[in-house]
């Protein structure tokens, strides 16, 4: 593959990347919102095969396989089982109105472009520009996190942030050691479980998963 | 000269065909439904009963009313003799660009808005309000669709950015695929096909084109049918030439534009099969949903343009 073709497709992955992080910020439906999580998990995995197969990088196919079954399908379906066994999968209340949460959004892309413009100057590999594309999902995912009034959107929102840093991580500098990579891999994995753990406990505790209803009442 | 004589003969092709594209999407959709649907001509004969009949005005309707049909035919018509259908260069490519032809379905879109206020009827009223207001959001997103192309083009004038398009040394790019998705939902929009407004019916309360001609009768509303048919069309027709114009002809010759028709005609039936595809298994959405739908076309296409900035334009 030509390292031109090589850059095309990452750009591409990137703005599809960004995409789903958009997506996600402008769901109304708990089921849309996971799936696009999951959407989003395999485009990880198709990403750093490309990058794998761009750059010879033959270590990063392991961690292809790892973001495939772990962010594209587990993590996802475990959520969902979780959402209907507690009976929340209706529809998510943002705290703020979707549109304006849309446009902040787009201010975050344009942030961090400008943030991450002497990072690109800097950097000498193809893939240098898509640093400011996962800038701007990490700020974004933040945003979901920040803009969303229930616990599960929230732990959604936390997943699709470590996506983001994966795929920052993927393109700006080829990926981490893999040893690093299966241990966050797995670090995930078992935040998901205890995430899903505390969900039971907070609803067993205020009996809801809304965190008005968590606040303390002076 | 020549090309005066093909813009024309093109102009009057697709104004002509307008009617049977709009009959073959029903047609599409009523096999996708299990229907066998109208024949294919069946258009052209609704329009010429509607031109023998005598048109009935209404008590208070006054020269706005009787004026608007012709308005918003005759732009309609020259909106399609400035949007290159087979041929790319464009005789009127130097004082048209595609701001003009926005501009140019804008005004279609007042005089539409004003037949239907001028009678003073509560449906007229409420139809024009709402395709204002759909409007004002669908306007913004359109021309930000188009901006990111002509970014890409370095040009407003719809000839050179097709032939851009066409050469195809810009590569994989990623601004295109989000500027692609703001189009056709405001394409959806403009049109009025189904999850924004329902074309097909006449009663219902949330219909937005058609709550503003229900006043209109006679030759008067064959105007506006076929105007708005037109109007399909070259949505379709701009959509498929902006973003996928292979086998648009590049200069006057026999060969390459009969090549030109028939790619033009294979892709406008792939395009209209996806959307009856798309009509028939989606809902039409409530009509307070709709802002927001355009809301993300417009944000698609600022999206477009900031990867276009990020990621393509070499920092």
């Amino acid at each position: 593959m030509s390292s031109e073709l090589l850059k095309q497709v990452m750009s591409t992955a990137a703005a599809l990347f960004l995409l789903t992080s958009f997506a996600m910020l402008a769901q109304r439906h708990m089921k849309a919102l996971l799936r696009w999580l999951a959407i989003q998990g395999g485009l990880l995995a198709v990403t750093s095969a490309l990058v794998a197969f761009g750059a010879e990088f033959p270590e990063l196919y392991v961690s292809a396989i790892l973001a495939l079954i772990l962010k594209g399908i587990l993590i996802p379906w475990v959520l969902w089982k979780i959402i209907i066994h507690l009976g929340v999968h209706r529809e998510v209340e943002p705290l703020v109105n979707i549109f304006a949460t849309l446009l902040i959004g787009a201010g975050l892309v344009l942030f961090s472009f400008y943030v991450s413009l002497p990072i690109a100057e800097q950097s000498v590999l193809l893939t240098s520009n898509i640093i400011a594309i996962g800038l701007a999902c990490v700020l974004i995912s933040m945003l979901i996190m920040i803009t969303r009034s229930k616990a599960i959107t929230m732990v959604v929102g936390y997943l699709a942030m470590e996506n983001a840093l994966f795929f920052m991580a993927v393109s700006a500098t080829y990926g981490i050691p893999l040893v690093v990579e299966i241990g966050v891999a797995f670090d995930v994995l078992i935040a998901g479980l205890i995430f899903s753990l505390f969900f039971f406990q907070i609803r067993k505790t205020f009996d809801s998963l809304n965190l008005k209803d968590m606040e303390i009442k002076q | 000269m020549n090309l005066w004589i093909c813009n024309i003969l093109e102009s009057i092709f697709l104004i002509g065909l307008a009617p049977l594209g709009g009959m073959a999407l029903k047609k599409m959709k009523a096999r996708l439904q299990n229907r066998r649907g109208p024949g294919f001509f069946q258009s052209y004969r609704d329009i010429a009963k509607l031109f023998s009949k005598e048109p009935i005005l209404p008590n208070q309707a006054s020269w706005i009313f009787r004026l608007a049909p012709y308005v918003i035919f005759i732009v309609t018509a020259l909106a399609v003799l400035i949007v290159p259908v087979v041929l790319i260069p464009l005789p009127l490519s130097a004082a048209a660009d595609v701001i003009t032809l926005v501009g140019l379905l804008s005004i279609a879109r007042f005089f539409t808005a004003l037949g239907a206020m001028d009678t003073g009827t509560a449906f007229g009223g409420m139809g024009s309000s709402r395709e204002m207001t759909l409007s004002a959001l669908a306007e913004p997103a359109m021309l930000m669709g188009v901006f990111v192309l002509s970014m890409a083009a370095q040009s407003t004038d719809l000839s050179t950015m097709v032939a851009v398009m066409l050469k195809g040394n810009l590569g994989l790019q990623p601004s295109l695929v989000f500027a692609l998705a703001a189009m056709l939902i405001v394409a959806t929009a403009e049109t009025g096909r189904i999850p924004v407004d329902n074309p097909a019916t006449h009663l219902e309360l949330t219909m937005v084109h058609e709550a503003m001609i229900l006043e209109y009768s006679g030759r008067y509303l064959a105007l506006i049918e076929w105007a708005n048919q037109i109007k399909l069309l070259l949505f379709a027709t701009l959509i498929i030439n902006l973003f996928f114009p292979w086998g648009i002809a590049i200069e006057v010759s026999g060969a390459s534009l009969l090549v030109g028709v028939m790619a033009w005609i294979l892709k406008l039936l792939t395009l209209f099969g996806l959307l009856a595809l798309m009509e028939t298994t989606m809902a039409k959405m409530r009509i307070f949903r709709v802002p927001e739908v355009l809301g993300l076309a417009f944000l698609l296409a600022i999206l477009g343009m900031l990867t276009h900035y990020i990621l393509e334009v070499s920092v």
